[in-house]
């Protein structure tokens, strides 16, 4: 059998399967379709220093080979996390990641600042993309000097292994992913969601409680591999390729365009056990081709 | 409650109206224990513009029989496909899901359900728990006219049915809150499942007559299991997962204006 190990800067994932932020909760909601343990890395939802109740409904709207949400990073806050959620998943033998998000340099490290606290979470995941939050979020993550302003004031408070989120709303992924890498990101993970909009026809209103959505899914594989591809070729740093990954066969495309890693998201909700059959497709797949290790085919097709 | 990922089997499909099919699951092995109330998500095979898996209540569910039901009101492509099913085929279901009605809360209660067009599906299996266990099940039905009104006869032969139909074609002519069985009876409590127009009506009904009440909401959902937070509901306690934390709220928690 192929070895699944993956590194990412300073962390080994058992395989090369992750799960995308907001699309797993915090693991413990799937715990009875999948064997957490099985699973690369867990990144669980995006989390603020203050809490937040996120948009209002309707949330989500669906199109076809995909989704649209607008929740708008509704979490409970870092100290609940610390409190109530870690203790629960500290003992899951996966790499727990938190996505951190915010709408400030200083909120953004304060809160990393929090986990940095947290014994067994090895990794942050910083999110300067998120499409739903207006004060903040993507603001960041659409211009160098804004993804690097972040980026610092993070990489000082922060002393584990930091990954870096990127928005692909962009005229030039590459510049955002060689800024944040000068700014001190470990790794960078690409796409966040795309932005969209669906308007209801009778209504004449767009469906989305705040217009447009992040739009995920299948649909946006193609513009998230070619993102991968593009950055892999620029930057030094690791990569976590997202963006439509249903099965196995997909997330080799990622790995094939440079990521070292992938990340499962919207499928999770269509079958709540994909990230093992992916985990498992992608050793199946290697052995069939002869590949010893997954690291063989990281960015082959670059 | 531990949930599943199964693929269950077709065992028959009927259609009680042009516009409903009643799906009737089964498996080789015993069917997990599922409460009144508690939903399915069904994957939606051959339509390609159904991406997400379809929320569904639990129509009826039958340990001896080892059946699982569901009424399904084909509104749009993924439930019309559904409608396609024939007896033998597989339906991939992720169950079960949410919390149910409220258990029965004492001996002889008068509970009175209220269904508005295909929100019926999960009353038959809640009227029969209550019956079983001691309680004292009403239902009040409402249609916009005698054929859409589902499952009557199943409906009676747990308990007394009330019907109004917006044509009078069957039993009052009106909306559910004003058939006049809610003038002239008293109830112990109310649970509702239906349009959310008329919920909010039985629910002021409710809270004029200081009768508890909960109803069963059916916001839109993707992953059903609490982690996609696109589901949400306002309720006094903040923005909280239909999915998860209901998909049945007593009304006091919700902040709807009554």
């Amino acid at each position: 059998m192929a070895d699944l190990t993956t590194k990412l800067a300073g962390i080994t994932l058992k395989n090369p399967v992750m799960t995308a932020s907001g699309t797993f909760g915090y693991g413990v909601e799937f715990a009875d379709f999948v064997n957490l343990e099985d699973i690369g890395g867990i990144i669980v939802k995006g989390t603020t220093l203050n809490p937040r109740e996120g948009n209002d409904y309707p949330r989500m709207v669906e199109t076809a080979s995909g989704m649209l949400n607008c929740v708008g990073l509704q979490n409970k806050g870092v100290d609940y996390f610390c409190k109530n959620i870690y203790p629960q998943t500290k003992d899951i033998n996966t790499n727990m990641i938190v996505n951190v998000s915010g709408s400030c340099p200083e909120d953004y490290a304060e809160c990393a600042a929090r986990i940095n606290e947290l014994d067994n979470i090895p990794a942050i995941e910083l999110n300067i993309s998120c499409p739903n939050v207006r004060q903040g979020g993507m603001a960041f993550g659409v211009t160098t000097d804004g993804a690097a302003s972040v980026v610092k004031a993070v990489r000082e408070a922060y002393k584990k292994t930091l990954i870096v989120k990127l928005s692909p709303n962009v005229t030039s992924i590459t510049d955002i992913a060689l800024a944040v890498q000068d700014a001190g990101a470990d790794a960078v993970s690409l796409i966040n969601t795309l932005m969209g909009m669906v308007i209801d026809i009778e209504k004449r209103k767009p469906i989305l409680s705040i217009g447009t959505g992040g739009m995920s899914g299948p649909a946006v594989k193609p513009v998230a591999v070619r993102c991968v591809y593009q950055v892999a070729k620029a930057v030094n740093v690791p990569i976590v390729g997202l963006g439509g990954i249903m099965n196995a066969h997909d997330a080799i495309e990622f790995l094939l365009a440079g990521a070292s890693a992938i990340e499962i998201g919207t499928a999770n909700f269509v079958d709540p056990a994909i990230t093992v059959k992916v985990a498992q497709g992608i050793s199946e797949w290697l052995d069939n081709h002869g590949c010893k290790s997954v690291s063989e085919i990281i960015g082959q097709a670059l | 409650m531990k949930k599943y990922i199964k693929d269950l089997t077709v065992a028959a499909v009927e259609y009680p109206h042009s516009r409903y099919v009643l799906i009737k699951l089964t498996d080789a092995e015993p069917l997990p224990e599922v409460a009144p109330g508690q939903f399915v998500e069904v994957k939606v095979e051959g339509s390609p513009a159904t991406f997400l898996r379809r929320p569904i209540s639990i129509n009826y569910y039958d340990k001896a029989t080892n059946q699982l039901w569901l009424l399904v009101a084909m509104v749009g492509e993924g439930t019309r496909t559904l409608g396609t099913l024939k007896a033998g085929d597989k339906l991939n279901l992720v169950f079960p899901l949410g919390n149910g009605f409220s258990p029965v809360q004492k001996a002889g209660e008068k509970v009175l359900l209220v269904g508005g067009g295909v929100g019926v599906a999960p009353l038959l299996q809640y009227g029969r728990y209550l019956k079983e266990n001691g309680a004292h099940p009403v239902f009040l039905l409402g249609a916009r006219t005698s054929a859409d009104l589902l499952e009557l006869d199943l409906f009676r032969a747990i308990s007394d049915v009330y019907i109004t139909t917006e044509d009078a074609s069957e039993g009052e002519k009106g909306f559910v809150t004003q058939h006049s069985v809610l003038q002239t009876d008293k109830f112990d409590r109310i649970s509702v499942c239906g349009p959310k127009p008329m919920m909010v009506s039985v629910a002021r009904y409710a809270k004029q007559t200081a009768t508890p009440c909960e109803v069963s909401l059916e916001n839109m959902m993707a992953c059903g299991l609490g982690a996609c937070l696109c589901c949400v509901e306002k309720t006094v306690k903040g923005n909280v997962c239909v999915c998860k934390e209901g998909p049945v709220f007593d009304i006091n928690d919700l902040t709807w204006n009554l």
